[in-house]
């Protein structure tokens, strides 16, 4: 990973340094600031020498060199700020400056443009040399959220270079030559013409006011902002960002990644909804004061009576019931924080271990499947270390949509050398970067990765060495995977035989092989075998605790890892400490100065609204989920929630939850508040806060307090910090952890001390089972429940689009990106368009054997024949009420990937 | 029956565009309908070289040099040379007065002074025929280096002290020898052939007329620095040099002298051809090798050199056409003899290419060390119609201009240098006293702001910027500030562009600065042109004594601007005054004349 740095002697305007030897001389100088000026530059793409405005005196050169082109080396000797340096810089400011308007007046880029600040300074009290002009190109105002004025265009190409190096869409070129060179689309397309995803990072990168933002402009002056780094929450990447804001209106301004951590997303890199998708912070629809459930309908009260009439609620039901009669569901969404303050509740105040959230329905086969076989249930690797694999299997995962940034770097592996393998039975844009593509039908992955691993070891393309010292129990799983052979497999699965033992050869061949997935894996009634299944690969082949290697389950929401981290799961405190563990149940009862937690299970997501409807449990707490919309039989849910003697909401919209709710909460949003979140690589990052909550909302961890104090038991902090604070002092996989720490970078668990530096890779030497070895479990293929059939004839599988995220409840309220991806599309294969005798567009009738929505037809080869895709996004066509409801016995995930459904020509 | 007599037609360029294949045809006719075909062997060769004297051809054994030919002279050829041994004597030679006939092409004082070892093949065999290439000691060198291991090679070549001969003049064994010691089991040749000076057309006619020459030093080269693969990059407004090349490399694969394992050794050699789109940068090298990787053709700061990471970013030997076809003769006859032509610093030949005001236009190769004053008055005949020299321009848009009084200069790359020019690929541009030099840097300039890539600023907006203070000038203007402005503006754009193209665009500007500022400041503070060629500040009267009121000059007018009726004086109205010229052609007797706007007394 990290090189070893040899330091040499350098010699800088008469003055000797120790510098890294090899390294960008101008990256140097600006770390040890000096002030270099620079347009074309940028840390996070390849310099190119193109403004020449960082040229330095290099003794032994003829010519003066640019800085950001030169690389360090032993006796260097340069002079940063001559006579002859200094005259250069002035003139080809000038002649920069000669080819573009003076505007800044009314420049959105005016107080933030690199240029202006240069001007400034070199032609302080006056015309710079050559004047100003305009080309007079006509602006590119097609895109919803991107503004091109060539007018502008200094030709950096520091959007060329973004667009193909970070973000590998390639949409801009230089095109033409001499001073008629600009960045062009494809044939000059308007931008939205092309295949821009919207990402915005050339507008975060253009020096000056050739690209901006639109929903930005005339919004509020740079100087007028104030900046905030905080964490994206839309997805497990967890991009830093700068979030610029406007005091005076308490308005979210910008967004642009943040330079710190080019290790999350790349100095640069954001995608759609992290760089735009801000606007549901002042929407009017948030909810701004407490709801109350009067004479039928929800009305806005004062926070003492909501509270008061819900904790009171919850002390009635509790005495009536018992403790076991509440659940509780927490929320990916909400900080580590605000996780471990609703478990607690749970557990020390109530008393139950009814605590669950969404990564039952995401990763819960994960957790329980790499639990069996690593020891630990997480990401095994960073997201940045993809870089050094030679052969990446990616399936079960669209990352280009649901991790886009991830997806992007996936990318520029491929770019690098790294050969892809994907198994998917959608047609994923990754597929296109791919040098083979299994496309099975869902829901045999076992099968398929059986078979893979039947020919590694029929082509002794195992690693026998690293299976004999650091595993146990191989040859069980030699001896299942035996009848998976190539030729079975591919009757089962619908891939060639050939195809199979290719994929074998090319993952086991490689060096470093890396297996990347997501819920196309996890979201199955087999989801813990599928994720066992790939276990088992990773192992076999040695491919696990090194750079480039490892077993990488891409967590959905923001806070996914977190949230499981903190214990708001039914079987574990914090760290994944076991509730029916006697040891730890007096840890805790020490620490929460509280008698008799609860040393049974509780109960998981599905099981909660089954338990409802049995009678069960008779009130439901939800921070932060939308189960009418994200579970599976999604009518089934509403008849619980209907039922439910109390059902309390705390959210920052009106939902289709929370329409049923007796009490709504008004949270305050990710921006308005501190705390932390753990991204999908198992690092910590601080959330800030950028803005005040909207009207009278409270941040979730201030709400949960005064619960918890009215319910009494007191909680006193001050600040989440001191939330951190205990969590460290009750969880060893988070004891290093401190708000201090996590100042400018995030930490990954496990870091068990102040100094630990955290753990970029797990199970490096050692598994994390007691005796350190990794343990193979055999797992059989086994037919999803429901398949289709005469009455139903397609396979349904659902999921997430670029533009959306989850329910859609935030990223629907952001006009820009609701105007691109207004409604639903329902995903299916041209072929059996035309056996429907549908066009794009049309509308067709979805029906399960749970319920039918309705929305508009999208062909595309991206679905296989007999399979049709549709994103659970929007609740006009709720997806979730076809799905199946059947779980995996082991994680109880439910079956989102698979059911039977019938297509109609409405 | 015995072949007894050989045609050797030159089919260079120029003679095509002048009728060559015309001639060819008729002679074939000719040679047929009296039932020669069966003893005269035409063949057409690579460029000879005497450009303007076209078409051409020898005649066998005698060695009969004909020139200027139409396809009705084919005839009397046929006629009285083939059949009756007589030779016609009208067709020879004839020096600019007339008087010299020399009737072999080697009296020609063209060819006298030359010394031809790059084109050692051109006008002598036919370049689509391997076989011709190789009874010339052909792929013979190639033979030979595969028995030598590559560093002693390198020890050869270094030697003969070859310098690179796209213009910069780096030492070739060193490049070789860099490449060689970067490691890497993958390594490439690249043959530039992306010959882009105006006025350029060396490398051209080599390809055209001895492409196996280029194809056995590309092995050569790739032999010593252990490259399999090959490119030419090759532009494609060359389309003749591209079908003579991939004739070249099929019979080279035919013959095995291409592919795998060539003359039974381990040394096998792959050639690929890559067109040019016609970028000037794209000859650059770095320019070029993004162009060979299908990228837009830009160059990127050096270092790391491709002798390091090149074309895929694998080590890359960057040779020039010339560079490459100098290769066989200095292994076949030993870097001892190479070394021994040219001066010191600069071994060997040079390909020169001559054009612009002077009466040998043409393809020359001379020894390293010839005078300008021999290359331009010897071998080029000297300037036309009694005009004067004024300069000559070498280095095309990269070099500058050289004025008489350093006639006697030797061409070498390190005296150029010293004149604020440089040899560059060989161009060689005469002007004579009509020529403005400030219209001169003018024009070069237009062409370096047109051909800058657009990558670095000082290039894409520093020449716009020269230009336009240029165009300002030669159109009278100008303003005493400019000329401080252009220097200021050069210095920075050569100290700071990111390549070659860039650091060169102001040379033209900087030597007319340095040989011709009189011209500049005569534009500006007097709003004269010496040269009385830029329109802005000339103007067209006519001398009432010697107009007879022919009339000649108001019929010529193309825009009615020569008033006067016929046997009276005629005028000319300066307001509609184009400026064109054609009365001052028109007019038989002197009448009308040339003189500087600013002397124009109003009537």
């Amino acid at each position: 990973m990290l090189p070893n740095v040899n330091m040499v002697k350098i010699d800088i305007d008469g003055k000797a340094y120790m510098a890294p030897e090899g390294k960008n001389l101008l990256e140097f100088l600006l770390k040890n600031g000096f002030d270099i000026p620079h347009l074309c530059y940028h840390p996070s793409v390849e310099s190119i020498g193109a403004c020449r405005m960082c040229v330095v005196e290099v003794e032994g050169a003829r010519n003066l060199q640019t800085s950001c082109t030169t690389v360090i080396r032993k006796e260097l000797k340069i002079k940063t700020h001559t006579n002859r340096v200094e005259k250069s810089r002035k003139m080809n400011l000038s002649l920069m400056l000669s080819e573009h308007p003076n505007e800044c007046m009314t420049c959105d880029m005016n107080g933030n443009c690199d240029l202006q600040d240069l001007a400034y300074k070199y032609f302080p009290s006056g015309e710079p040399t050559f004047g100003y002009s305009k080309r007079g190109i006509d602006l590119d105002d097609s895109s919803e959220f991107i503004l091109r004025d060539l007018n502008k265009c200094i030709q950096c190409q520091l959007c060329v270079r973004v667009c193909n190096e970070v973000q590998g869409m390639s949409i801009y070129s230089m095109t033409n030559r001499g001073y008629k060179e600009l960045p062009a689309t494809p044939y000059e397309l308007p931008l939205a013409e092309t295949d821009c995803v919207n990402c915005g990072q050339c507008a975060t990168i253009c020096p000056v006011g050739a690209i901006t933002e639109k929903p930005s402009i005339g919004k509020a002056r740079w100087w007028e902002t104030k900046k905030t780094k905080t964490t994206c929450a839309y997805c497990g990447v967890g991009c830093q960002l700068d979030v610029y804001a406007d005091p005076k209106k308490n308005e979210i301004v910008r967004v642009t990644a943040s330079e710190e951590n080019p290790e999350v997303n790349d100095g640069v890199a954001t995608c759609v909804k992290g760089k735009f998708g801000y606007e549901f912070v002042n929407h009017p629809d948030r909810l701004t004061n407490p709801l109350l459930r009067k004479k039928g309908k929800l009305v806005p009260v004062e926070w003492d009576e909501a509270l008061d009439y819900t904790t009171k609620k919850m002390l009635d039901i509790k005495e009536k019931y018992g403790p076991n009669s509440i659940a509780f569901l927490s929320s990916a969404r909400c900080t580590n924080e605000e996780n471990y303050l609703l478990q607690k509740i749970a557990r020390a105040v109530i008393g139950t271990n009814n605590v669950d959230h969404c990564a039952r329905l995401c990763h819960a086969s994960t957790v329980a499947g790499l639990a069996r076989t690593f020891g630990s249930g997480a990401m095994t690797n960073n997201l940045l270390d993809i870089l050094d694999s030679n052969v990446i299997l990616l399936t079960g995962s669209n990352p280009t949509e649901n991790h886009p940034v991830y997806g992007s770097r996936i990318k520029r592996a491929v770019r690098n050398g790294a050969k892809l393998v994907v198994a998917d039975p959608r047609r994923i844009e990754l597929v296109d970067y791919s040098v083979l593509w299994l496309r099975h039908l869902p829901g045999t992955d076992v099968a398929l990765f059986n078979g893979i691993l039947n020919v590694i070891i029929k082509e002794g393309l195992y690693d026998e060495e690293f299976v004999k010292n650091q595993t146990n129990s191989f040859e069980e799983v030699k001896s299942t995977v035996e009848k998976y052979t190539p030729e079975y497999v591919s009757r089962v699965t619908q891939v060639p035989a050939e195809d199979i033992v290719k994929a074998a050869k090319i993952y086991g061949g490689a060096t470093n092989a890396v297996i990347i997935y997501a819920m196309g894996i996890t979201q199955h009634v087999s989801g813990t075998n599928n994720v066992i299944s790939l276990a088992n690969l990773a192992m076999a082949t040695g491919n696990i605790g090194r750079p480039g290697t490892g077993v990488n389950p891409l967590r959905g929401q923001g806070n996914v890892q977190g949230a499981c981290d903190l214990g708001a799961l039914p079987n574990v405190y914090t760290g994944y400490q076991k509730v029916t563990d006697e040891a730890i149940q007096r840890k805790f009862q020490k620490a929460w100065n509280v008698e008799n937690l609860s040393p049974t299970n509780g109960l998981t997501v599905v099981e909660m609204m089954n338990a409802i409807i049995d009678g069960k449990i008779k009130a439901l707490f939800v921070m932060g989920e939308n189960p009418r919309m994200s579970d599976p039989d999604a009518l089934h849910v509403e008849k619980a929630l209907k039922k439910v003697e109390l059902l309390v909401s705390m959210d920052i919209f009106p939902n289709d939850t929370n329409k049923f709710a007796h009490v709504v909460l008004a949270a305050a949003s990710q921006y308005e508040k501190d705390g932390t979140i753990t991204n999908t690589e198992r690092r910590i990052q601080r959330v800030r806060q950028v803005i005040n909550p909207i009207g009278n909302s409270k941040p979730d961890w201030i709400i949960l307090q005064e619960i918890s104090n009215r319910l009494g038991y007191n909680m006193n902090y001050s600040h989440p910090s001191e939330i951190m604070s205990e969590i460290a002092t009750v969880t060893p996989i988070y004891s290093g952890i401190s708000y201090e720490r996590l100042e400018h970078t995030g930490l990954q668990w496990p870091c068990r001390s102040q100094e630990d530096p955290g753990t970029p890779i797990l199970h490096a030497g050692k598994f994390a089972h007691i005796d350190g070895k990794g343990k193979f479990v055999p797992v059989e293929f086994a037919e999803p429940p429901e398949l289709p059939d005469d009455e139903y004839p397609f396979y349904l599988s659902t999921g997430r689009i670029l533009y959306h995220y989850h329910t859609g409840t935030m990223t629907r309220r952001v006009k820009e990106i609701n105007d691109i991806s207004p409604e639903v599309e329902i995903e299916i294969n041209p072929s059996d368009a035309e056996k429907l005798e549908v066009k794009s567009g049309d509308i067709v009738k979805v029906t399960s054997r749970r319920g039918s929505i309705s929305g508009k037809v999208k062909i595309t080869r991206r679905s296989m024949e007999r399979m049709v895709f549709i994103p659970f996004h929007y609740s006009e066509a709720a997806v979730n009420e076809l799905t199946l409801a059947v779980l995996d016995p082991i994680s109880k995930i439910p079956s989102f990937k698979v059911a039977a459904v019938k297509i109609e020509k409405v | 029956m015995t072949v007894e007599n050989t045609i050797l037609i030159c089919a260079g360029g120029a003679c095509i565009s002048s009728g060559e294949q015309s001639v060819k045809s008729t002679l074939e006719e000719e040679i047929k309908k009296h039932g020669l075909d069966s003893v005269v062997k035409i063949v057409e060769t690579g460029c000879m070289g005497s450009c303007n004297l076209g078409p051409l051809m020898v005649i066998y054994p005698e060695g009969v040099f004909y020139q200027n030919l139409k396809s009705q002279d084919a005839k009397e050829i046929v006629e009285e040379h083939l059949l009756k041994g007589r030779v016609v004597q009208r067709l020879f030679y004839k020096g600019p007065t007339g008087e010299i006939k020399p009737r072999m092409k080697e009296e020609l004082p063209f060819f006298t002074k030359q010394v031809k070892v790059v084109t050692r093949n051109l006008g002598i065999i036919d370049p689509s025929n391997i076989d011709e290439y190789i009874a010339n000691d052909g792929y013979f060198a190639l033979n030979k280096i595969l028995e030598w291991s590559p560093e002693r090679l390198i020890e050869e070549i270094k030697k003969s002290g070859l310098r690179g001969r796209g213009g910069a003049g780096f030492p070739t064994g060193l490049k070789w020898e860099f490449t060689r010691k970067s490691k890497s089991s993958e390594k490439y040749v690249i043959c530039n052939a992306d010959e882009g000076d105006p006025g350029a057309f060396m490398d051209r006619s080599v390809l055209e007329g001895d492409p196996h020459s280029v194809l056995e030093g590309m092995m050569i080269a790739g032999y010593a620095i252990g490259a399999q693969y090959g490119y030419i990059y090759v532009r494609a407004e060359y389309p003749l040099a591209i079908e003579r090349l991939k004739k070249a490399m099929s019979q080279a694969y035919e013959y095995g002298l291409l592919g795998k394992r060539i003359f039974n050794t381990n040394f096998s050699f792959d050639v690929e051809l890559r067109i040019g789109a016609g970028a000037f940068v794209c000859g650059e090298e770095t320019a070029l090798i993004r162009s060979v990787e299908g990228m837009r053709g830009q160059p990127v700061q050096k270092p790391p050199y491709p002798a390091q990471k090149g074309v895929w970013d694998k080590p890359t030997v960057i040779n020039n056409v010339e560079t490459l076809a100098n290769l066989p003769v200095i292994i076949n006859k030993g870097a001892d003899w190479f070394s021994s032509i040219g001066t010191e610093k600069s071994r060997g030949t040079k390909v020169l290419a001559l054009s612009g005001k002077i009466n040998n236009a043409g393809l020359i190769e001379v020894p390293m060390g010839t005078t300008l004053r021999e290359i331009i008055f010897d071998i080029g005949g000297g300037i036309p119609n009694g005009k004067k020299f004024k300069a000559v321009q070498t280095g095309g848009p990269s070099g500058g201009c050289i004025p008489d009084e350093y006639l006697d200069t030797t061409v070498d790359y390190d005296s150029l240098t010293k004149l604020g020019t440089i040899m560059g690929s060989g161009g060689m541009v005469v002007m004579d006293e009509d020529t403005c030099m400030v219209d001169v840097a003018r024009y070069f300039l237009e062409f370096s702001a047109e051909e800058s890539c657009g990558k670095c600023t000082p290039c894409r907006e520093g020449t716009k910027r020269m230009l336009e203070i240029l165009h300002r000038i030669v159109d009278g203007e100008g303003k005493l500030e400019d000329i401080d402005s252009l220097e200021e503006l050069a210095i920075s754009i050569k100290d700071t562009a990111l390549c070659g193209l860039g650091q060169t665009a102001p040379n033209p500007v900087l030597s007319t600065l340095r040989y011709f500022r009189d011209e500049y400041e005569s534009h500006i503070k007097e709003k004269r042109c010496i040269a009385r060629s830029c329109k802005a500040m000339i103007a067209y009267t006519i001398d009432s004594e010697k107009c007879v009121g022919c009339g000649a000059c108001a019929r010529a007018c193309g825009v009615n601007a020569v008033i006067g009726k016929i046997k009276e004086v005629h005028k000319i109205n300066q307001e509609a005054c184009i400026k064109c010229g054609s009365c001052y052609v028109a007019c038989n007797f002197d009448a009308v004349k040339k003189v500087d706007a600013v002397d124009l007394v109003e009537d």
